[in-house]
């Protein structure tokens, strides 16, 4: 009985890095693993698309009009079975989505980046200066907050046109003042602390100051956000798609695929809608939930 | 009123007996309160005190039969005007509380709803018990706000809490309280929060009222300089469990229980000015790990082998006077007791 | 009380005036303004014509006073597509979308709120942790998607309800409204329904987090204390507390649910002002986006006004 604890006791003394302990920690709950686990296969489908596809659905030399408006499980002609249907255009509607979440996840994470970059860099600079430098940049976020992001990443997209890039523009613009906000909010409560006040005093450079330290504290709540956000960002791209101002038809993301379904569906042709529409569901829940589930992990106190 | 033979001031409003009051957590039953007995006498004070965590308010709150679910009585009685409150339907405690047994609690800033108008909580007060009309109420409550010390009660009515001051809050509390003459009352640290001035004021017109209106009160406090001055009966609660009791000017002059002692000890008294302030060694214990034997054991300095072997379950009597210790001070005659 | 209204008024009209300024560097930078505000058909002539009648050639600052001359006069030009003043073209289709926002806001309280009180009241039961479940898919779901879902459920496949448009409706003071005739109301329930998701789910969470956060708070245990039944704890003690912040929020959150009917309106073909922008941004008809976009910015900054007035007259600590 007393040796048992001593042998748990080795264990737990080799300590793990930072990054395990939050894996491990994230992972205590089933839903948190299986969350993990559905949102691994997406990425994986999404970048591997190529290998992974029935067919390339933009290789026009695979695909037959012929084929058109099958409903799921029909054979091809060449004897593939389309397991999601087919397309107005007879594409695979598998093939279709496993490109299309490709298109999807690609306009998320680059909007987390760059969103990421502008957001935090003027968070940071607003805690660290303070002053008129704090109140400009806070009126700014405020500014931003008070106008939908729909309406915001609509005006800006009426006035630049279509396009993967300046869809990811129009949702930097939307998202960079909650990053902001958060990394200001993290830092100014690192910011009172001791050990920012000691390097103050040993006269390190700002800009190692910010970076070392103000940053690195920062972090779980900018991982929270930066994770939500992306999650926030496929789904508003998806609807600017459906609308038609989003991404162009030669590169149709999930949102464009429901689009391009709903003219059938008065028709009762539920599947060419439906299918793509499931797959954005599961992508923006699971992160979602893997937001929620990081939160609770991390325990962020400036959210 | 002072002609009344002792003995008839001693027939108890409130009788608890062995009550019990759990929680149950994910790790164990939490006993808040653990076969806790004592009585209070028509129109006397009971100074219900220990630290923190003791299980004092719990007591009241078991009372009143306002224990937050999943917590529940789990055993005992409480009986008061001839009824076992334990056994009392929901409608039953309803009609009771606020009308025979009122409540007032610690913190005046939090004990009034923000966004209701004073006189909508006097006279939703006064409606819960007595359909009689809204004017008639608003009255009865006004002259409510007078009683307890309120100027201008005409205009206070239409306020809202946060236009009174801290003390004017705990006598608005108190006017609420007191709407339908209860004969009890039980004050869960009512002046804790206020300023010691604020705080004599309250108490003077508090023993005022008790005595005009001849109720009993239950005094939950931990703050003995105020128990002292205003308790006539005195219950020590450590660890959910009672550990003495008796009259407090005698259990406060000469007390019996090591915890007791240690309570008064380290009340900073102008006796021993300039003497540093004793503490009682060492915390509570988890309700959840509690000593074995005496609850106190852990952090008694004259606990030994016997307090740890079994549980202190027999309670030494002398009287009224009650203590459960294997070793308790002051041995030898009680002075003053005849 | 009158002086901080006075402030607040100013405030907003200096937000205005703000909004002109980003809106007038953003038609002149983001893009040339005679893409803008001339209609792509013309030919070099007609060009050369307008960015004299525009004022183009002018300094800047006298540019934005023209601009600002013009919009204090409500013009914003004439639409190419529809050959009328875009203003007046938005105002006309403004009712519409009120009318959906409206009923939606009514079905988001209507049913956030008793749900997110019996959430909040019983957070172990299973009903409670199915409606929270809900909840939490309602802020996930593609609104547009749900849209296409519920008009194949309900209009393909059921035939109970219509897919698209407005139906009948009755005309009050000049302005034409759905939900007064049993055909307009049935055209009304699907969109107001998938406009109304997102918002049902946040009145659901904040009345439930509302509910958690007053009930353990010492005024509802002397409430009881006082003998008052449960019901008048609840609808009155507790109710009255979480509806200053709730009615806060859902005031605030009129302006999307207004600017995310763009997304619902293209779904049903409803003919409000979403409808109109997304069919303009389509065919390039850039007076009356800037209109539209004019037309937001004055609302959303009324709605602040009213909600900031409305919270004065609710709580009565921020009172005076």
């Amino acid at each position: 009985m007393s040796a048992k604890p001593s042998k748990a006791n080795d264990k737990t003394f080799r300590r793990p890095g930072p990054m395990l302990t939050l894996v491990r920690s994230f992972c205590r709950s089933w839903s948190a693993r299986a969350c993990l686990a559905v949102m691994s296969v997406i990425v994986l489908a999404a970048v591997f698309a190529p290998w992974i596809a029935p067919q390339n659905p933009y290789d026009l030399a695979q695909i037959s009009m012929l084929d058109a408006m099958l409903p799921p499980g029909s054979r091809s002609m060449s004897g593939m079975i389309y397991w999601l249907g087919t397309d107005g255009q007879g594409r695979d509607l598998l093939s279709a989505i496993i490109y299309g979440l490709g298109i999807s996840l690609e306009v998320g994470v680059l909007t987390a980046i760059f969103a990421g970059i502008v957001g935090i860099t003027l968070g940071l600079l607003a805690a660290y200066r303070g002053g008129w430098v704090d109140a400009a940049i806070m009126r700014l976020v405020d500014l931003q907050f008070s106008f939908p992001a729909i309406l915001v990443a609509l005006m800006l997209l009426a006035f630049m046109g279509k396009g993967i890039g300046n869809v990811v523009v129009a949702l930097v613009v939307v998202e960079w003042a909650t990053y902001a906000r958060t990394a200001r909010a993290a830092a100014l409560v690192e910011r009172s602390k001791e050990y920012i006040e000691a390097a103050i005093c040993l006269a390190i450079p700002v800009h190692r100051i910010v970076y070392r330290h103000l940053l690195p504290n920062c972090l779980p709540s900018l991982i929270v956000i930066a994770t939500i956000q992306i999650g926030r960002a496929i789904a508003l791209e998806a609807t600017l798609s459906f609308l038609g101002i989003g991404v162009p038809v030669t590169e149709p993301s999930l949102g464009l695929l429901i689009s391009n379904g709903s003219n059938y569906m008065l028709a009762g042709k539920l599947w060419v809608s439906f299918w793509p529409g499931v797959a954005l569901l599961v992508t923006v829940v699971t992160i979602n939930l893997i937001g929620d589930r990081l939160r609770d992990v991390l325990n962020p106190r400036s959210l | 009123m002072h002609t009344a033979p002792a003995a008839a001031r001693l027939v108890p409003v409130l009788t608890v007996e062995d009550l019990t009051t759990v929680f149950p957590t994910p790790r164990g039953l939490v006993k808040a309160v653990d076969g806790l007995s004592f009585s209070v006498g028509a129109g006397r004070v009971m100074g219900l005190v220990g630290e923190s965590g003791s299980g004092k308010s719990v007591t009241g709150y078991s009372i009143m039969g306002l224990v937050e679910p999943p917590g529940h009585i789990a055993g005992g009685r409480i009986l008061f005007a001839g009824r076992d409150l334990v056994r009392q339907s929901r409608t039953e405690m309803r009609s009771l509380r606020g009308r025979a047994i009122a409540m007032i609690f610690q913190d005046p800033a939090m004990t009034l709803n923000p966004v209701l108008r004073i006189s909508t909580q006097m006279v939703e007060a006064i409606r819960a018990h007595e359909k009689i009309p809204r004017a008639e109420a608003w009255k009865r409550s006004r002259d409510a706000l007078g009683l307890v010390g309120i100027p201008s009660p005409d205009e206070r009515m239409s306020a809202y809490p946060h236009e009174f001051s801290g003390g004017m809050r705990q006598r608005v509390a108190i006017a609420i309280a007191l709407l339908h003459r209860p004969s009890l009352i039980i004050a869960d640290e009512p002046t804790t929060a206020l300023d010691v001035t604020i705080q004599s004021q309250i108490l003077a017109r508090m023993q005022l009222l008790m005595k005009q209106y001849d109720m009993a009160m239950i005094w939950i406090s931990h703050d003995l300089s105020v128990v002292s001055r205003l308790c006539d009966d005195i219950a020590v609660m450590y660890a959910g469990r009672l550990v003495e009791t008796g009259l407090a000017d005698r259990v406060i002059a000469h007390p019996r229980h090591p915890y007791t002692r240690g309570l008064i000890d380290s009340l900073p008294s102008r006796a021993r000015r300039g003497e540093r302030l004793r503490q009682i060694e060492g915390m509570m214990p988890e309700p959840l790990d509690l000593p074995e034997g005496c609850v106190f054991s852990n952090r008694c300095p004259r606990a030994d082998a016997a307090c740890r072997a079994n549980p202190v379950m027999s309670v030494s009597t002398y009287g009224a006077w009650q203590w459960r210790c294997v070793h308790p001070l002051n041995e030898g005659p009680v002075h003053g007791h005849s | 009380m009158l002086g901080w209204l006075i402030r607040r008024v100013l405030q907003a009209a200096l937000l205005v005036l703000a909004t002109t300024v980003i809106v007038f560097i953003g038609l002149h930078f983001v893009g040339n303004p005679i893409d803008i505000l001339v209609s792509p058909q013309a030919d070099s002539v007609e060009r050369l014509r307008l960015t004299k009648a525009l004022g183009l050639d002018l300094p800047l600052w006298r540019q934005y006073l023209r601009f600002l001359d013009g919009v204090a006069a409500g013009d914003f030009g004439i639409s190419f597509v529809y050959g009328q003043p875009a203003l007046r073209l938005i105002l006309e289709r403004m009712p519409a979308t009120f009318e959906l926002a409206g009923a939606a806001m009514v079905i988001a309280v209507g049913f956030g709120i008793p749900l997110g009180l019996y959430a909040g009241l019983r957070p172990e039961s299973p009903a409670s942790r199915l409606v929270m479940g809900a909840s939490l898919f309602g802020f996930s779901l593609p609104a547009f998607w749900v849209g296409l879902m519920l008009i194949f459920c309900f209009a393909v496949r059921l035939g109970w309800l219509p897919s698209s448009g407005r139906g009948a409706t009755v005309s009050i003071l000049g302005v034409r409204w759905s939900f007064l005739t049993l055909d307009g109301l049935r055209h009304l329930i699907l969109p107001a329904l998938n406009l109304a998701l997102f918002e049902i789910s946040l009145v659901i969470r904040l009345t439930r987090a509302g509910v958690r956060e007053v009930l353990p708070q010492t005024f509802v245990l002397f409430a009881h204390a006082k003998g008052l039944s449960d019901t008048r704890v609840i609808f009155v003690h507790v109710l009255k507390n979480i509806l200053i912040p709730v009615i806060t929020v859902v005031g605030m959150e009129f302006g999307s649910l207004i600017a995310f009917a763009v997304v619902t309106e293209s779904v049903f073909a409803w003919p409000g002002m979403g409808k109109l922008i997304i069919d303009s941004i389509n065919l390039l008809d850039r007076p009356v986006i800037v209109a539209y976009l004019a037309c937001m910015v004055v609302i959303f900054i009324l709605i602040n006004l009213i909600v900031d007035i409305l919270y004065m007259v609710l709580d009565p600590r921020v009172r005076k």
